[in-house]
């Protein structure tokens, strides 16, 4: 990772971000969180910001295929990792299935919750294709719907669950 | 919200980590998982220059047994003590402990290291490591150190560690122990912090308690040893009102204050109720 200082002193990092099955070669600073460099600089923003201290979820990325909450990792620190957001189900325009029944079963009100909800289902489903109801709640544990749709929610990862 | 600006350092190796954090001095923090510094800096309760990431460190992650015990590094994750066979096998305990921590993303990032350095008083691994007998390898510029844990903390976010060093593992040497349990309380089932929890460890020998180590969280300024409860159940025969007994002394014992997830008198009564509960699964589960 190659460090830049600018005229003003400033110190920049040259990042390389894989995203979404992309790489992207990004100068941000020590302090640029993923939130940040997701949205800001890669125009992805359907990661949300939410409580940006690890309690709501809304910013859950997959880093290397595992969800983790993108306000507390720093862009320097995902330099080469491969990171999945929202926008990196969908195949060749056609939504992926658990998008899909989150449609079917009305599982999103305001939608604020919605990118990070699917991505921590999604993640339990790689791992677990059939999951309990249990483990479903359990996985999502770490995601605040502020609407508390968590029934229908739940409906939709399970639903997802056996169409595989 | 705004992360303050720091210098940022990536070493190659455990040596010149520590260098680094020498010369930096204690306005340098080691940047593990960043749960826990990265929110404290986020809302000014830590005020720091530079972080050391040890993210290149990978011989950090591993949990191995190594013959007479299990070692875990330092920077593993909670969610990879769920999975570690080494630990499903000899330490179900560990494991069920971690799974009852944070939420599925924190357990993802936080490292077991970071639970125990920020010294949180209500941190869930530290009460059960101690009651298992865990020691702690920390390394600096002048060499490598192996300290109880039990003797690793000194108050709220309080320890032994001095500005040079990083804790590289946790040691378990092979354990006496039958049975072992982490029980906490906390206000939502997940991600929420521990009001009071109770960590177990036992040797039992028939129906005969030979040893017994009862560590409590959350209700003191550090983890802290029921020593008197433990007392009591040596060399006895356990019954329903041994149990109680113990629960009781434990409570007596404990030293919690009063806060907005519970008042003194509450925590008090919860150690009891664990107490009583966690010893009773140590001692009809036992380890594998």
């Amino acid at each position: 990772m190659q460090a830049i200082v600018d005229q003003s002193g400033i110190k920049y990092y040259v990042v390389t971000l894989n995203v979404n099955g992309g790489s992207y070669t990004k100068i941000v600073r020590a302090n640029t969180l993923l939130v940040n460099a997701l949205r800001e600089e890669l125009d992805l923003t359907g990661t949300k910001k939410g409580c940006e201290l690890g309690d709501c979820g809304a910013c859950t990325v997959l880093l290397d295929g595992k969800p983790v909450n993108s306000c507390l990792v720093l862009a320097v620190e995902a330099d080469g990792r491969e990171i999945t957001t929202i926008e990196g189900l969908d195949k060749e325009g056609k939504l992926d299935k658990l998008q899909e029944s989150f449609i079917e079963n009305t599982a999103i009100q305001c939608g604020y919750c919605t990118p990070g909800m699917i991505l921590s289902g999604k993640a339990l489903l790689e791992s677990n294709p059939n999951p309990t109801e249990h483990e479903v709640r359990r996985a999502i544990a770490g995601n605040l719907c502020r609407c508390t749709g968590y029934v229908n929610i739940v409906k939709a990862i399970m639903a997802a669950a056996d169409k595989q | 919200m705004y992360l303050p600006d720091f210098e940022y350092y990536a070493p190659a190796t455990l040596a010149e980590a520590c260098e680094l954090l020498a010369k930096l001095g204690p306005k340098a923090k080691v940047l593990a998982g960043g749960t826990d510094v990265l929110s404290k800096m986020k809302q000014e309760q830590l005020s720091l220059e530079a972080l050391v990431s040890i993210k290149k460190l990978d011989e950090l992650t591993e949990i191995k047994s190594n013959g007479k015990g299990v070692v875990i590094g330092a920077r593993a994750t909670h969610n990879s003590l769920i999975d570690a066979p080494a630990l499903q096998e000899k330490y179900p305990s560990i494991c069920n402990a971690a799974k009852q921590m944070a939420n599925n993303q924190i357990r993802n990032t936080g490292t077991v290291g970071g639970n125990c350095v920020n010294a949180v008083p209500s941190a869930d691994l530290p009460p059960l490591f101690i009651a298992l007998g865990a020691e702690v390898k920390l390394v600096g510029t002048s060499g490598e150190r192996v300290v109880p844990l039990e003797d690793f903390f000194t108050g709220p976010n309080e320890t032994v560690i001095k500005p040079d060093e990083i804790l590289t593992e946790f040691i378990f040497k092979d354990q006496p122990f039958t049975g072992s349990n982490y029980l906490k309380f906390s206000l939502r089932r997940s991600g929420a912090l521990a009001v009071a929890g109770v960590a177990t460890a036992v040797v039992m020998d028939g129906d005969v308690c030979k040893e017994a180590r009862i560590v409590m969280g959350a209700v003191a300024p550090t983890p802290l040893r029921a020593k008197e409860a433990e007392e009591i159940l040596k060399g006895q025969k356990v019954t329903d009102e041994l149990l109680e007994e113990a629960g009781n002394r434990a409570a007596a014992e404990c030293k919690p204050i009063s806060d907005l997830r519970g008042s003194e008198e509450y925590r008090r009564d919860l150690v009891r109720v664990l107490t009583k509960r966690s010893l009773r699964k140590s001692i009809s589960e036992g380890h594998v």
